[in-house]
């Protein structure tokens, strides 16, 4: 074999082995928008029918059944809500120990990452009693106040490494020039790292929308966003594999579509370490 | 008093004395180079005074004012960084605006102060460009139009030719020249490159190990070097620096045994008394290649042909390597067996703790 040849080979080699990756990856997404078009009994079918005359009846019931809108609403309050409020605490957390970096900043930086590492249901006692102490249960602010701790250590992390990629001496140059800290990050660090926030912001804003340990545990109807509404759908009354898949289907649509608008942002905001 | 005077400076960092007590004094209008080998605390003292940096003690004066406490901002200095560090999200206009616009300065000024430094740099052109659309040498004119926009009472720059090409780096040197007679502001410029220092400055500041070495013109640096350190600093190639084996005193002249040969000169220049610790120091320009009978002799190793001029690599007779300095057409070839002369007007000579014994030139040439 020449050369050519060997190195033919092995391009298609690691790209079917990329296509065969992908396609498993991808399947059980395919096979629940697929189950969502199918009956009751075309779904629990088997062999399983890849042809068959799609319906839109799931999607009526599970929209008349657990009002679709009023979730999806709660899932967008509370996912731009919770990392809205991140934000304004990870920029300038991430912000001093990017530039003004003390004896224990590493420390802090891992203990906030060693938070993310506790398995949640660990502390879901103490925080249900929080919860209902307060008057949290079952409320918007509520999860929104928990997603935002959640996702608080990752984001200040992104943050962080993305501040840190800034010239240094651009601030000093600010600086000299009269910034105070304000201007120093509104005029000149927030326009810089611009991608960098709105890519931190996206990912927040995906890691919410998908929770469902903390939203199936402390919602019931009132504030009840998507992922605790697919779970309503594994009911004691039995297993509706059609309508869960529709109800799925419902659930990640709209997250998907905004995730593939937003996909250059997201692949440069995960990846800015390694093309800088 | 003097326009800039910095007293006693001392910066510590964790276990590092970067600064290790600086006087200095800086009058109006001066342009006043700092250069030193790397970490040798040149950056750090413009940065202290900068204010981008806290002294740990001392004091730092300017314009009858102590300066030392107050923020960057307030001390009425503008710094050119190494780096450029334009704002990339910031048009050339607003780069150069952002400072006015920050103090709030009437528009009408901001605009006639932008196209007053735009005009002078040639960026009048640029002005709607973004830092990434102009070359390595356009940004750093913007760089500076930035500090002269705020017409501060020191510019400091920060090795601000680095960055650039070895012909952009000889252009923009005549610029700042330019701009330097042009505006007659104090300026404070720290760079490792002895050239920069040698053309630019009205007196060089040599720093080593966080203390200042010597100040003085350059001229003042390259003829009387007060120390080994600034002796081997300046100058390119290096001052040869030859052990003397033997000191010979015959009547009012005095003949010093050195690499295998010697040399002999008047006993009334010398200032101080000599030994045989004692070192003598001579530039390869005041070597000169000799035919027959020099002071030394030895055979080329190298020689290194320049084009306007040559240096030849010479092992002396006692083993040591000199550096020499030869026409350029010179026809030495490497191995050859040569004679070299001194020009002992030139030499210096160096105690043993390596401070140079003053000797009285014969003519005194600089002014």
């Amino acid at each position: 074999m020449t050369l050519t040849q060997q190195k033919k080979l092995k391009t298609v080699l690691i790209g079917s082995l990329a296509w065969i990756i992908a396609l498993v990856l991808f399947f059980p997404i395919f096979w629940m928008f697929l189950t969502s078009f199918k009956t009751e009994a075309q779904a629990i079918a088997f062999p399983p029918e890849l042809f068959f005359k799609p319906t839109l009846e799931n999607f009526a019931i599970v929209q008349e059944r657990s009002d679709y809108l009023y979730h999806a609403m709660n899932s967008v309050v509370i996912s731009f809500g919770a990392t809205i409020i991140a934000l304004i605490i990870a920029i300038p957390a991430a912000y001093s120990m990017a530039f003004f970096p003390g004896k224990r900043t590493k420390d802090i930086l891992l203990w906030m990452l060693s938070t993310k590492m506790l398995p949640s249901v660990g502390v879901l006692v103490p925080i249900y009693l929080l919860g209902r102490d307060y008057g949290l249960l079952d409320t918007r602010t509520g999860l929104i106040i928990i997603f935002t701790l959640m996702n608080l250590p990752i984001i200040v992390w992104m943050l962080f490494s993305y501040f840190k990629d800034l010239p240094k001496e651009i601030l000093e140059a600010a600086r000299m020039d009269g910034a105070t800290p304000w201007t120093e990050v509104t005029k000149v660090v927030m326009p810089l790292s611009v991608g960098g926030i709105i890519s931190t912001g996206l990912l927040s804003i995906i890691l919410c929308w998908n929770e469902a340990f903390w939203s199936i545990n402390l919602t019931a109807t009132n504030a009840a966003p998507l992922t605790a509404m697919i779970a309503s759908y594994s009911s004691p009354e039995g297993l509706f594999w059609a309508k869960l898949s529709a109800a799925s289907t419902l659930a990640c649509a709209p997250i998907i579509i905004f995730g593939w608008f937003c996909q250059k942002q997201l692949v440069q905001g995960l990846t800015f370490g390694a093309v800088k | 008093m003097s326009y800039l005077t910095i007293n006693q400076l001392q910066k510590h960092y964790d276990n590092y004395h970067a600064l290790r007590g600086i006087n200095l004094s800086i009058e109006e209008g001066e342009f006043i180079v700092f250069v030193g080998p790397s970490g040798c605390g040149k950056s750090t003292l413009l940065r202290t005074i900068a204010g981008l940096e806290t002294s740990s003690s001392g004091e730092i004066n300017l314009d009858g004012q102590e300066i030392s406490e107050l923020a960057p901002a307030k001390r009425d200095l503008a710094m050119v960084f190494q780096s450029y560090t334009l704002y990339p999200h910031m048009t050339v206009k607003e780069n150069l605006s952002f400072a006015l616009r920050l103090a709030k300065a009437p528009q009408a000024e901001i605009d006639e102060k932008v196209r007053i430094a735009s005009t002078s740099l040639q960026l009048d052109t640029l002005l709607e460009r973004k830092p990434k659309e102009l070359s390595g040498g356009q940004r750093q004119r913007v760089a500076i139009g930035r500090a002269i926009v705020r017409q501060p009472k020191v510019f400091l720059f920060d090795e601000p030719l680095s960055n650039l090409d070895a012909a952009l780096r000889v252009q923009m040197r005549l610029e700042l020249a330019c701009l330097h007679k042009q505006l007659g502001t104090t300026m404070i410029y720290v760079t490792h490159d002895q050239v920069e220092a040698m053309t630019l400055a009205d007196r060089v500041v040599i720093l080593n190990a966080g203390q200042i070495e010597q100040v003085g013109t350059p001229l003042e640096l390259y003829r009387q070097p007060k120390s080994r350190f600034v002796a081997e600093f300046i100058g390119t190639p290096k001052m040869n620096l030859i052990p003397i084996d033997q000191i010979d005193n015959q009547g009012d002249r005095l003949a010093l045994s050195v690499g295998g040969g010697k040399t002999s000169f008047s006993v009334s220049r010398l200032q101080e008394d000599i030994n045989t610790n004692s070192t003598l120091g001579i530039r390869p320009e005041h070597l000169t290649l000799v035919d027959s009978d020099g002071d030394l002799s030895g055979h080329v190793e190298l020689i290194e042909h320049l084009g306007s001029e040559a240096y030849a690599h010479v092992r002396l007779s006692n083993q040591q390597r000199i550096i020499v300095k030869a026409a350029a057409r010179s026809r030495i070839k490497d191995e050859q067996q040569v004679h070299i002369n001194i020009d002992t007007d030139e030499i210096i000579l160096l105690n043993d703790s390596d401070r140079v014994i003053s000797m009285i030139a014969e003519e005194t040439v600089y002014d």
